[in-house]
């Protein structure tokens, strides 16, 4: 007359699965919804320098893009740093056109609030840097974000 | 004929098609937050002739060449001490001539006049400083005047600038405290 039943011999009972579908649907449309497919294709690798003093960039439909960086496709292109305005490479010149077809895809109100972010990579040269921001100045794109990742400055 | 009832239709691979799908989306997904350091640009200026003249002892110059060596105010400096100085050089001292001149403002939000200092941080970087440089540079400045706008959101209201939720106490914050960055156009020193 033992208190403890002897598990031996009864195996353990199958466990019911029938919801295990629910629950990856539920997993699934939570990835549904936060994923972000890339609208550009790059053509420029950014590697982004950090910082500590960084600040969230809101509004992303008010914010656009310009990536600056050495080619992926090195052997073509060279290693020199270009620049990247939608799916193509540009040159300075470009871009006050840019801010322009940017301005006009924008609702009017919405016009003064359009930050520039420049995605630029760690090793590249200021000079093309200063030309780009030349570029924005002359164009009335005066908001700008140097976009980095969180984290210990790269410098020593 | 008939109607037969309907065969059941095995869900067992309900759970599998289900999984390769989150698979993908897991695999594409990226939750990365767009964050960066914002600044706002002069305007442009149609003239280059009539510089406004702004006394020596107001003007903090940094200088990085393309050995992203940095010159703080004539003297070669590091990055680490960057910070510091800038926050020593801000902070009003209003009896001592090595410090900027200070002025008094009226801060609307605090209905009172307050002693700023009149000194500006003039960045000025070569043609062949790195990116990476200047970000750094461009951090230590930021965290800087972000130190001053938390000791002065210490000193009116008692908490940190970051935790303020008053637009009025931060538009305070932001008047009292300017983040006065000017930067020179970059000379080709170097020659890269």
């Amino acid at each position: 007359m033992s208190k403890f039943k002897t598990k031996q011999g009864k195996g353990s009972p199958a466990i019911n699965t029938s919801s295990l579908p629910d629950i990856i649907f539920m997993l699934l449309f939570f990835f549904m919804v936060t994923t972000v497919m890339r609208e550009v294709t790059l053509k420029v690798k950014t590697k982004l320098p950090q910082a500590t003093e960084v600040q969230k960039l809101e509004k992303k439909s008010l914010v656009s893009y310009i990536y600056i960086g050495p080619p992926t496709k090195s052997a073509l292109y060279g290693t020199n740093s270009r620049i990247q305005l939608n799916d193509t490479f540009a040159t300075v010149d470009d871009i006050q056109e840019f801010v322009a077809k940017e301005r006009e895809d924008r609702d009017e109100a919405d016009r003064k609030f359009i930050t520039t972010s420049l995605k630029v990579d760690g090793l590249t040269k200021m000079g093309i840097v200063t030309d780009v921001k030349q570029e924005l100045r002359k164009a009335g794109a005066l908001k700008i974000n140097y976009s980095t990742r969180k984290g210990k400055s790269n410098q020593k | 004929m008939a109607r037969k009832a309907a065969p059941e239709i095995n869900a067992g691979s309900m759970a599998d098609i289900a999984f390769l799908l989150l698979i993908f989306f897991l695999v594409t997904t990226t939750m990365d937050v767009d964050t960066g350091i914002t600044r706002k640009l002069p305007p442009p200026v149609e003239d280059t002739e009539d510089d406004i003249d702004v006394k020596d002892r107001n003007v903090l110059k940094i200088l990085v060449n393309n050995q992203d060596r940095l010159l703080i105010d004539g003297k070669p400096g590091d990055i680490s001490q960057l910070r510091y100085k800038v926050i020593d050089f801000i902070t009003p001292h209003p009896e001592n001539p090595e410090y900027p001149e200070v002025t008094s403002k009226y801060i609307e939000q605090l209905k009172t006049e307050i002693v700023v200092s009149k000194g500006i941080i003039s960045l000025k970087n070569d043609r062949g400083t790195s990116y990476d440089m200047y970000i750094a540079v461009q951090n230590e400045l930021a965290a800087a005047f972000n130190e001053l706008k938390d000791r002065f959101s210490m000193d009116q209201y008692g908490m940190k600038y970051s935790v303020l939720i008053d637009k009025d106490k931060i538009d305070a914050v932001n008047a009292a405290v300017p983040v006065a960055i000017s930067e020179a156009e970059p000379e080709d020193i170097g020659g890269n």
